[in-house]
């Protein structure tokens, strides 16, 4: 790996280069009722809209790779038949201005499942190869606890990654573009005492992490515990509103709706993120629901990202960012759920 | 911007390659050639592939689904029910019960629809050559049935005996009843068994259970070690079915069971037919018993 050093003063002249494409990264959107601003990853247009020190976001950058809404093909009919138009809706590539490694991580999981399994879903494809990483380091939050999900650190699938030393940034570049592109700033090659400076602010960073999940021998506990009453318990709080998943980065599900235009001449299929805490996730033809109570829904979201996935690739599709206990309305969060299934709670 | 050029961020090795997505968008044109009354909710449709070479081409093995698209009403998938020997004229049993099953029940030849498939696992018929054959169905479990019999049927000299267990609610929910005297006349042991009789109906009456208790009684031993077992049914069923046979002393990976669950995708992407991380259209729909024991809730 390349390592590469350049002064503060220096990233709008970065922002700058990189605005050829078009950014997207973390700005103020609102203010909460207490006056706190929330962030989100919005089109940049202006390097002063830029807030690199966010804490984090409320929602995941995922409408840009796995939007909310997505037509997967078109038809156009008449009397003869019809024909299927595809299209993956490629448009600009993107540049990630300011993604934490939670979220690269995750893009990374994602990878597994949707590009490198059998049938590699080009609507997602399309995008993520299409796409211009540059990460920042965080200050970890109250909510986080991705470091007992592995997810604190990424190893790849971003093109550099900015870390904070104070009056300088240190930054990993992982592929030619972000070479070049550092190379049209000012910046230098790291050395001994950069080094020595971002080992230090690692060391830093790992002590203000509060939120702890225990993840050892987790995939078998779950399976222990399947039919434990505590699940009970955290399905009559749980509002099946499937706000988790929304607000999730790794959560991938989707359901297909088909629509007819309104002369009739054409038709579309449409693509729209689901959640498994919905009631008619499981719902077959004929009215049969494999998962027809809360408490089961919740249950099988646990069991897919922290048993089932790690199963499959060997790691939990869980980046630990906090997000879904951040925003759900009956306080349910993954540390406390995962200790109460551990009899710890 | 200062006179700088306009720089692409795509780059070629970055850019996604259409051949490393065909097999997503892999799918047929298709044709209704004909469709048959089974019941009064039940039809067969033959659906023929309409490119002649891509039909002959189109192989699948028993057991495996194909989605089925019409545009503007919906797109779900359907077990197989004609013999793998007849390539692209494949044959769906379709009940009418949702949005695209009740728009197909009205449909006529010659409509044209989307294929896509085949996809999931298979029955293993040729590990089955050589040993005793039982196919047991509940209800709508024998369309996904059909064809490992039809193909047991075809080269029925591999195997030593074949039994069909069947069992529906009312004799008018019976399918493919033009079928059982020529099962019969192929030495095959067939017990129909229906729970609520009408002035129709001359035969055994009760749960598929029943038939089965005697067959199982009947192959003694051999169950223990020459003996497969097929199942497809509804959840209720597989629960009694699978625990009277591994009873007896079927192994456990000598039973095969066919799982259905929601999907939107068929290719391991919606999530929606997922039974903890596995895929019931990636690793299923056909699995054997051991392997469903270690998924939980999975019948």
């Amino acid at each position: 790996m390349i390592f590469r050093v350049f002064n503060k003063e220096e990233l709008s002249a970065l922002f700058d280069v990189l605005a050829e494409n078009i950014i997207v990264g973390p700005v103020e959107k609102a203010l909460d009722k207490d006056g706190i601003p929330l962030y989100s990853f919005e089109l940049v247009r202006d390097y002063e809209e830029l807030r690199l020190q966010y804490p984090s976001t409320k929602i995941s950058a995922k409408k840009y790779f796995l939007p909310h809404n997505e037509t997967l093909s078109s038809f156009s009919v008449d009397k003869e038949g019809w024909t299927k138009h595809v299209d993956y809706n490629i448009y600009k590539p993107l540049v990630f201005f300011g993604m934490h490694a939670c979220d690269i991580n995750a893009l990374n999981k994602l990878d597994k499942v949707l590009l490198e399994s059998v049938y590699p879903t080009p609507y997602y494809g399309s995008k993520r190869k299409n796409m211009f990483i540059v990460g920042v380091n965080c200050t970890p939050q109250s909510h986080c606890f991705c470091r007992d999900m592995g997810a604190d650190t990424v190893q790849h699938g971003f093109d550099m990654f900015l870390t904070d030393l104070g009056d300088r940034y240190f930054v990993e570049v992982l592929s030619a573009e972000a070479f070049n592109y550092l190379d049209r700033i000012n910046s230098r090659e790291a050395v001994e005492v950069d080094h020595l400076d971002y080992m230090k602010r690692v060391k830093e960073r790992i002590g203000k992490f509060t939120s702890k999940v225990d993840t050892t021998d987790l995939t078998k506990i779950l399976d222990m515990e399947f039919d434990a009453e505590v699940w009970r318990e955290w399905g009559e709080k749980c509002l099946s509103c499937g706000t988790c998943a929304n607000v999730c980065p790794t959560c991938y599900c989707y359901g297909v709706d088909e629509q007819v235009d309104l002369d009739l001449k054409g038709a579309h299929k449409i693509k729209h993120l689901h959640s498994c805490n919905l009631l008619d996730f499981a719902e077959v033809a004929g009215g049969h629901n494999f998962r027809p109570e809360s408490y089961i829904r919740l249950k099988y979201r646990y069991y897919h990202k922290h048993r089932g996935f790690v199963e499959a690739f060997e790691e939990s599709l869980c980046v630990g960012c906090g997000r879904c206990g951040e925003a759900c309305l009956a306080d349910i969060t993954v540390p406390e759920v995962i200790a109460s299934v551990r009899g710890e709670g | 911007m200062n006179g700088l050029k306009f720089y692409d961020v795509l780059t070629e090795k970055r850019a996604p390659r259409v051949r490393d997505f065909e097999r997503f968008e892999y799918s047929f044109e298709a044709e209704i050639s004909n469709v048959y009354s089974l019941t009064e909710t039940e039809k067969l449709y033959q659906i023929r592939i309409s490119d002649p070479e891509k039909r002959q081409r189109f192989t699948f093995r028993p057991g495996q689904f194909v989605m089925l698209e019409l545009p503007g009403i919906g797109e779900a998938p359907f077990s197989i029910s004609s013999s793998p020997s007849r390539h692209g004229d494949i044959e769906l049993c379709i009940r009418a019960t949702g949005n695209l099953t009740n728009f197909l029940a009205k449909v006529k030849r010659g409509t044209m629809v989307g294929i896509s498939g085949p996809f999931g696992t298979s029955f293993p018929l040729e590990k089955m050559e050589g040993g005793n054959v039982m196919l047991i169905a509940g209800g709508l479990g024998l369309a996904p049935l059909r064809s490992p019999a039809l193909s047991v049927l075809e080269n029925r000299n591999r195997y030593e005996q074949v039994d069909i267990i069947y069992g529906a609610k009312k004799p008018s929910e019976l399918l493919f009843t033009y079928l059982y005297e020529m099962w019969r006349k192929f030495d095959i042991n067939l017990k129909i068994i229906v729970d609520t009789p009408d002035e129709t109906w001359d035969g055994p009456v009760g749960l598929i259970t029943e038939p089965l208790k005697e067959r199982i009684a009947a192959y003694g031993d051999a169950l223990k070690t020459d003996t497969y077992a097929i199942v497809c049914g509804p959840p209720i069923m597989f629960k009694f079915v699978c625990a009277a046979l591994t009873e007896a002393g079927l192994p456990m990976q000598k039973m095969f069971i066919s799982l259905e669950r929601r999907m939107h995708c068929g290719r391991g992407k919606c999530c929606r037919c997922n039974i903890g991380s596995t895929y019931t259209c990636l690793e299923g729909p056909v699995f054997d018993y051991w392997s469903v024991m270690n998924l939980k809730e999975a019948i």
